[in-house]
């Protein structure tokens, strides 16, 4: 016999787990068996939290970073699913670029950052297109996989509807990729951000890395520690975000 | 009705070319239930493609009401083998797919694809979506979404192929109340015997490669009729004559098969 899990029941496991994770480290940093210079206790960092707030001017760098994540995000979306798109479309640029492609993926993309800020300057957009480049590969190549994965039967049922190419893509091709293409988004974003977060702390220019960067070299650990909690928060704004729109276009 | 006329089918070129199908010739009439059978192999869905318009490159005519047709042509409403129900689509979506690309609204096309979801017996269904269905009920989606285009001539190509055999016979009984209901011209491609007979006015049987008509047989079982009739003796009587026709044709198909096996391995 199985019992229905009350709706509440996963956010609250996942709650006290983060919970339990934190006493255990207190515990540990108390007890001696990690070293309290290197790992702050998790209660300091929780009490750090309102001092940056109020002393680092948190909601304006926070806003920063997830305008650059932001921005990002949206030429992924239009950037990379749409190369992705051309190059199932055009078989020949897909065999010359797909390597090309999956070469970049591995490419440490955040140490080219000199190269972005002679073209770019010291700004917000060397950031957003640092983070772009390092996203870019995951969305092209699961755009790609997704549209090329589309099993034949459904576009022959299209095609017996008599459907044109652009139907034929809208109604079939487009619905049945989405999938993939949200996995893309999603490891895409992920790139995104950590390269984000990475070039503000690198240039020292913007929000929360450039904060990072700051309380790091005043050895302000527990400060440090709770502002890559504003980093992981900008992070699962975005992960909802994205849940949220593939339920909405995929209600299946 | 519908008119096949000689037609021939070649894959590749050479020595390496393969017939597929060899001067192919039938006639449907009006509210007419055919069914094709044959052996795996035997160029029966190639010979589906080709009505449906979905293969190009043939010799021969398909013609409807007199008129040669090239292409996908309004008149075919296609029913696959694989299961062809839309993913990302609800069942009522689903089935009012083809009203849709018509230009219907939304509630005038939710309205007309409930008689169609109701006609293969999916009530109370209509926002679920495939997964959330049986393989039988998805197969019954597509039927309905075919229905739903209202198309003068139904094509299935073996669309209850995955099912096990007593699915298949009830959805037999499905298909037989909605041709009972609609008077629908079918053509039904299967390698069943029992479902050919169960729901046929004519059953044709297709040689193994190169796929030739062997021999037509008109079924006189009467209507409406129902799984219930594969008890009796005359259903029996069909399928054993289908059966003797088929087994040469069949035991042709395995002896082809295992020779090539043969030769693979000789090869190695």
């Amino acid at each position: 016999m199985t019992r229905r899990v009350p709706s509440y029941a996963a956010p609250a496991l996942g709650f006290a787990t983060l919970v339990a994770v934190f006493a255990l480290l207190e515990v540990l940093i108390r007890a001696g068996a990690i070293n309290r210079f290197v790992v702050p206790l998790p209660s300091q960092v929780i009490a750090a939290i309102p001092r940056i707030v109020a002393e680092e001017d948190i909601p304006h760098r926070f806003w920063q970073t997830t305008q650059e994540a932001l921005w990002a995000s949206v030429m992924l979306v239009v950037a990379g699913v749409g190369i992705g798109m051309l190059m199932f479309r055009f078989r020949l640029l897909r065999s010359a670029c797909e390597t090309w492609v999956a070469a970049l993926a591995s490419a440490p993309v955040v140490l080219m950052y000199p190269l972005f800020l002679v073209i770019f300057g010291r700004s917000a957009t060397t950031i957003v297109m640092i983070g772009f480049a390092a996203g870019l590969p995951p969305v092209i190549l699961k755009t790609v996989e997704g549209l090329a994965g589309t099993r034949n039967v459904l576009l022959d049922v299209g095609r017996s509807f008599r459907l044109d190419d652009w139907q034929l893509f809208r109604k079939i091709l487009l619905p049945a990729a989405l999938p993939s293409i949200f996995v893309g988004l999603r490891v895409g974003l992920i790139f995104a951000l950590i390269n984000i977060v990475g070039v503000e702390f690198l240039i020292n220019f913007g929000g929360l890395g450039q904060l990072i960067n700051e309380l790091a070299e005043r050895y302000d650990l527990p400060g440090t520690y709770g502002a890559i909690g504003f980093v992981i928060l900008v992070s699962v704004l975005f992960f909802v975000a994205c849940e949220r729109a593939e339920r909405w276009l995929l209600p299946a | 009705m519908l008119a096949v006329s000689d037609i021939v089918k070649r894959f590749g070129d050479g020595d390496d070319s393969l017939l597929a199908v060899d001067r192919v010739s039938f006639d449907i009439t009006e509210g007419e239930f055919v069914s094709i059978i044959g052996p795996s192999g035997c160029g029966k869905s190639t010979l589906f493609n080709i009505i449906g318009g979905l293969v190009a490159d043939y010799d021969g005519r398909v013609a409807v009401d007199g008129q040669a047709v090239s292409g996908t042509h309004p008149a075919f409403g296609m029913v696959f083998q694989d299961e062809s129900a839309f993913p990302w689509r609800s069942v009522i979506d689903n089935v009012a797919f083809p009203l849709e690309l018509a230009g219907l609204s939304r509630r005038e096309r939710h309205e007309q694809a409930r008689r169609f979801v109701s006609m293969v017996g999916l009530d109370g269904f209509e926002r679920r979506f495939p997964a959330e269905l049986s393989g039988g009920m998805r197969q019954r989606v597509a039927i309905a979404r075919t229905l739903a285009s209202q198309p003068r001539i139904l094509l299935m190509d073996e669309p209850f192929a995955a099912l096990d055999e007593q699915t298949r016979l009830l959805l037999g009984d499905k298909v037989l109340q909605i041709h009972q209901q609609l008077r629908q011209t079918t053509l039904l491609i299967t390698h069943n015997i029992t479902e050919a007979v169960q729901l046929s006015d004519r059953v044709l049987v297709m040689t193994y490669r190169p796929g030739r008509l062997k021999r037509a047989f008109d079924i006189d079982l009467p209507r409406p009729r129902t799984s219930e009739v594969v008890g009796s003796d005359a259903f029996g009587h069909y399928v054993a004559q289908i059966w003797s026709d088929l087994r040469e044709e069949a035991s042709r198909g395995i002896r082809d098969d295992e020779s090539r096996q043969r030769n693979r391995e000789e090869r190695r």
